[in-house]
């Protein structure tokens, strides 16, 4: 089965590939958001050290890698699973011998270690001889890092799911999926760190997933928290997989029935 | 191999209503109709057959390959196939199945054919000495070797449907689906693909069934047919006795060395229930309805009492038959 996956995650890479134009201007893209938002939380700061905790040097840092964060946590396959649906192909994924949400969280995984290999770290290489940037010194935070970016991304796709497997049932729900795209990227701290919110919106993210999608791998990245706090957030993180799990296997068994197969 | 017992499948289908208001009070409660697709049909398959599911659009065909090819859940029924149930066992159900949509495409549309074969072998686990063998024969049965390393969105239909073919036994099922697998290809193309299939059937014994609306694809690979209308089976049997049943009769022309009347081969048949035509002062055309009795009593009368120089047997094609089935509409089914 293993097989299978590594395959796809390299027939996903390929797929990336196909297109050049795409690739080079995915680099350009990374690398423009990452120093545009440099440059406006430098206008923030001022002349300020410090700001919701963190000095303009975590600020940085905390910008450039929650974008590349965001390059390997980030996937359409919410969007795929509706084509699929609309257009009829879930037909073809359901006379194959694999479950089909398996296989696109796989898609996922490549096109995510894609983005990461050949748009975020070029960009942030790019964007690191433009502006001081600090990586983490020990191989300890590294490593802590990269398992919660791999929550991160597990957590993120779950939502994907989720949202996807709604248009088995509603056959149009781009709406949802893109409010859904708006509220990832500013509750999980893409936009805005989590400790820029005000006392009550903390709160009340802190009873949602998001922010285990960006802000935590983002805040471990910095070194703005102790190891023990970081283990605490890949505790959190896990959690939260297993929980948005449950209805992900509920929808996905009612979906089975409910399937139409639009199109002849 | 496949046995089907009372299938059924209902849709609910959500029924729009008019205008502005309408759409306004839809928004809070809808109506929803029940269209029964497929209306409990019944059959059995051998291994080793090759059959033909035909009917009209919106008959139920594409319906039923869905439910049999594991994609559907049926409404009511029970459908049994190489010992599987296919919508609760689908993952293991679908190794011992290929199917082909002539209409959706399975390959990787941005990756070459080999590739997509490649991932294929992957998911079906055929990546072994005997799985290269056995896809090394179906490149060259199905003569794609010159295209198969370009990308599957520069292949034309032909060379694409080919490849389609190919995707779907790379895993050597004892059963293949098609639907409607000859759609929009040309004659050459259809012929390749229904040789090889010929061939398939009778080196390896796959079950082969077809949907499809061309009537040559029946006639050049299927014995057995079924026909569906409105969601039921209206007609389950062998080709020629669907042709007895729903076709003009057979026609036989004579070229006679004399003058003939129509009153004279009249007087010699009988009461035999048949029609004559003239065509000229030579030659006289008969029609008889029921072939398999009555040909061979015309032939023998005519021979004997005149001195014919030619006979000609035209016999209705299918394409006829398919016609009257379709356009005899509602009473149809009473024949079922």
């Amino acid at each position: 089965m293993g097989k299978l996956y590594l395959e796809l995650i390299r027939i996903r890479f390929l797929t990336m590939l196909a297109y050049r134009v795409n690739y080079y201007s995915g680099i350009i893209i990374y690398a423009i958001n990452i120093g545009a938002y440099y440059f406006l939380w430098g206008a923030i700061y001022g002349g300020q050290q410090q700001l919701g905790g963190l000095t303009v040097e975590q600020m940085t840092a905390y910008v450039a890698i929650a974008w590349m964060s965001r390059a390997f946590y980030f996937n359409n396959i919410d969007m795929e699973i509706a084509q699929d649906v609309r257009e009829g192909k879930v037909a073809i994924e359901m006379i194959r011998p694999y479950n089909y949400l398996s296989v696109k969280t796989a898609q996922a995984f490549g096109e995510g270690v894609f983005r990461l290999l050949f748009f975020a770290a070029p960009g942030i290489f790019l964007v690191s001889l433009l502006i001081p940037f600090r990586f983490p010194g020990t191989p300890e935070a590294w490593g802590l890092y990269l398992v919660s970016l791999m929550l991160a991304f597990v957590i993120n796709t779950e939502l994907n799911l989720l949202t996807g497997l709604f248009t088995f049932f509603l056959f149009r729900n781009d709406g949802m999926m893109r409010a859904k795209r708006v509220i990832v990227d500013l509750m999980s701290g893409l936009v805005l760190p989590i400790s820029f919110f005000p006392g009550w919106a903390q709160t009340l993210m802190g009873w949602l997933p998001f922010q285990a999608i960006n802000y935590y791998p983002s805040l471990i990245f910095t070194g703005a928290i102790s190891p023990e706090r970081a283990w605490e957030l890949i505790g959190l993180q896990a959690a939260w997989i297993a929980v948005i799990f449950m209805p992900i296997l509920i929808l996905w068994r009612r979906a089975r029935h409910k399937l139409v197969v639009q199109g002849g | 191999m496949i046995r089907v017992s009372h299938l059924q499948k209902e849709f609910h289908i959500h029924q729009a209503r008019a205008g502005l208001a309408g759409a306004f009070r839809d928004l809070f409660s809808r109506e929803y109709k029940t269209v029964k697709a497929v209306d409990d049909i019944s059959f059995t398959v051998e291994e080793g057959e090759m059959f033909a599911l035909i009917g009209e659009n919106g008959a139920g065909k594409s319906t039923t390959i869905k439910m049999l090819t594991g994609i559907l859940t049926p409404s009511g029924g029970e459908i049994v196939i190489n010992g599987y149930v296919p919508y609760r066992q689908r993952e293991q159900y679908v190794r011992s199945i290929g199917v082909v949509f002539g209409q959706r495409s399975q390959l990787w549309w941005d990756l070459s054919p080999l590739e997509s074969f490649r991932l294929l072998k992957n998911v079906y686990k055929v990546d072994d000495a005997a799985g290269e063998r056995w896809l090394e024969r179906l490149i060259e049965e199905l003569d794609i070797a010159s295209f198969v390393s370009q990308p599957v969105r520069k292949l034309s239909l032909g060379q694409r449907m080919r490849c389609e073919v190919a995707a779907a036994l790379i895993h050597k099922p004892k059963l293949l689906f098609l639907d409607e697998p000859t759609v929009g290809l040309d004659v050459l193309v259809k012929q390749k693909i229904r040789e090889f299939l010929r061939n398939l059937n009778e080196t390896e014994q796959t079950t082969i069934l077809l949907t499809t609306h061309d009537v040559s694809d029946i006639e050049a690979l299927c014995k057995r047919v079924l026909v569906m209308d409105k969601g039921r089976l209206i007609f389950d049997g062998q080709l020629a006795e669907l042709k007895e049943k729903w076709g003009n009769g057979t026609e036989v022309a004579f070229q006679f060395k004399k003058r003939t009347a129509p009153e004279e081969l009249r007087a010699a048949l009988g009461e035999l229930p048949c029609e004559i035509l003239r065509d000229n002062e030579f030659s006289l055309r008969v029609k008889v309805v029921r072939s398999q009795d009555m040909l061979p009593f015309v032939l023998s009368v005519v021979m004997g009492s005149f001195e014919v120089s030619d006979v000609k047997i035209k016999e209705a094609s299918t394409e006829d038959i398919v016609r009257n089935i379709y356009s005899a509409d509602g009473e149809v089914v009473s024949h079922g």
